[in-house]
């Protein structure tokens, strides 16, 4: 398979910004299509803004500055000629800690379909159907839509989160942390989801748990202090690092 | 029993106090209000007009006129208030100026409303020329519960966790449609709070509706925003001080007290109600 043809978010020589204080340097690093590729790293590397740049969460920060590009699809989406709204309805985003909204169930899926102006009751009654199936949870909620999402336990609330996320048809989910503030039945759940998901999506995450990136990454980026230091084949990275640093975090040096 | 202990079963002690200290003087205010004003509560009180020189008859048209003040000063200071809160705490750019709209806004909380009284008679009754009337009672006890609505709508803003912005914000939301569908429901159980200690304290302020909205005797229900009307606390206030016939009227003047606190009791349950409502729904 030519590589090239299948890279979906190239980040290409990007610096960034909070302030005076530099957080990513010359972060250079391709996404591709219909994988899951994790970022490990020790805490504070830059693991969460890196991502936070592909949909552009970033610029909500105050005092925050980018250099370089983030290119999704051939086209740089700081340009002026995209809208943020359409990058983040393509560039989808599941939170550290889920945040479902304090409406009910039903809401909380609908809401992304509404706030982008569909009306059609149909349609979105068969997309929440659709999307909740999708991030399997229907099962447990189908007879309690109308319930505030507060009362769902913490990894259904990420489920619903995903699910909320789904309906709006990104083609690529970011997952930040998704599994911090989870059990571990919660978080094997998101993790074979997150490989359901692949095969429609392309699915960056960010995670602390390095056996988490092994079992489900097929590419896995180390930073480390905002620098990129390796980027590979989950496989490779993990067997046979390139880099000294690497082999020190995989194998707990630091950390 | 170490000294540790001792020292927290004092604190505990003079919390407990405290807390006795003030349910004394509530509860010394509704008995008092309660023994001196029941005599004079009945039908004929709450739904007639005064007569015979104020010494007998009701209060209907001031529980009337009360009751459109506050309901039109809320409708003045609410969309206000809540647009400002909104403003300041949502889109405005840090900075110098709005630092000092903010310690202006949090000023006019502190002048007196006798000020205010003054403020609405130079300006609505006599520069717009509204005259003595609910609509200029109505703008300046608005204009008065201003700052306690901003910095209650403020607080409830910010009480909202960020985390539900940002949501919606990564599923393609604008920031006007978070602060509409996300923001605003989820502060809403705050909003209404200030809400509620808003319209106590403009159903019982006297000093603002002196020179602006009350009249000491009106034979009529208003007629129109430009009517002057009677008001509870004004009638306390009048019938206290320039009644010439001190024994009925002082009567009548703690039914009044007592039904003016009633009402404000009335319109903060309901409001809880609401907020209660609101919160089954979104809790």
């Amino acid at each position: 398979m030519d590589k090239s043809q299948n890279i979906r978010i190239r980040v290409d020589e990007v610096n960034f910004f909070y302030g005076p204080r530099q957080i990513l340097n010359r972060i250079s690093l391709d996404i591709f299509n219909q994988c899951v590729t994790a970022i490990i790293g020790p805490s504070g590397c830059g693991k969460s803004t890196l991502i936070r740049l592909f949909n552009r969460m970033n610029e909500l920060v105050p005092h925050s500055r980018l250099e370089g590009k983030i290119i999704l699809d051939g086209e740089d989406i700081n340009s002026s000629l995209r809208n943020v709204v359409d990058i983040r309805k393509l560039v989808g985003m599941v939170f550290q800690k889920p945040n479902p909204f304090p409406k009910s169930i039903y809401e909380n899926v609908a809401y992304g379909l509404e706030v982008n102006g569909v009306k059609d009751k149909l349609f979105i009654e068969e997309k929440v159907t659709d999307s909740l199936k999708k991030a399997a949870l229907w099962d447990e909620v189908k007879d309690r839509l109308e319930e505030s999402a507060l009362r769902l336990s913490g990894g259904q609330q990420q489920r619903l989160c995903i699910a909320r996320c789904l309906a709006v048809e990104p083609e690529v989910i970011l997952f930040d942390e998704p599994c911090a503030s989870l059990d571990p039945i919660s978080t094997k759940k998101i993790e074979e989801l997150c490989w359901e998901l692949k095969k429609d999506y392309t699915i960056v995450i960010v995670t602390h748990n390095l056996q988490q990136a092994a079992r489900i990454a097929d590419y896995t980026a180390f930073l480390y202090l905002g620098e990129l230091i390796e980027f590979g084949e989950t496989d490779k990275l993990f067997t046979v690092p390139q880099n000294k640093k690497t082999e020190e975090y995989l194998t707990g040096k630091f950390g | 029993m170490n000294t540790k202990m001792i020292i927290e079963k004092i604190g505990f002690a003079l919390l407990v106090l405290c807390i006795l200290i003030t349910l004394f003087f509530l509860g010394s205010i509704l008995y008092f209000l309660s023994i001196r004003g029941f005599p004079a509560l009945s039908w004929e009180f709450l739904t007639s007009f005064p007569r015979s020189g104020m010494t007998k008859g009701g209060i209907a048209p001031a529980i009337v006129g009360t009751f459109y003040l506050t309901v039109g000063a809320m409708m003045v200071s609410l969309p206000l208030g809540l647009a400002c809160a909104v403003y300041l705490c949502e889109y405005s750019p840090k900075g110098v100026w709005v630092n000092l709209i903010r310690l202006s806004i949090n000023n006019l909380a502190g002048v007196p409303s006798v000020v205010f009284g003054l403020f609405g008679m130079s300006v609505f009754v006599k520069f717009f020329d509204f005259g003595i009337s609910i609509l200029a009672g109505s703008l300046t006890l608005g204009i008065l519960a201003l700052p306690g609505i901003i910095s209650a709508v403020q607080e409830a803003l910010i009480a909202v966790p960020y985390s539900f912005r940002e949501a919606s914000y990564a599923l393609g939301g604008t920031q006007w449609t978070t602060i509409r569908k996300v923001v605003l429901p989820a502060a809403m159980p705050g909003i209404l709070t200030g809400v509620i200690l808003s319209i106590g304290r403009i159903a019982g302020e006297t000093a603002p509706i002196l020179f602006t909205a009350a009249t000491f005797y009106s034979r009529f229900y208003p007629k129109s925003l430009f009517s002057e009307t009677m008001a509870l606390p004004y009638h306390i206030y009048a019938l206290m001080t320039e009644g010439t016939h001190p024994r009925e009227q002082t009567v009548i003047a703690y039914g009044a007290a007592l039904v003016l606190l009633l009402l404000v009791l009335f319109i903060s349950a309901l409001a809880i109600y609401l907020r209660q409502k609101q919160r089954s729904i979104h809790g």
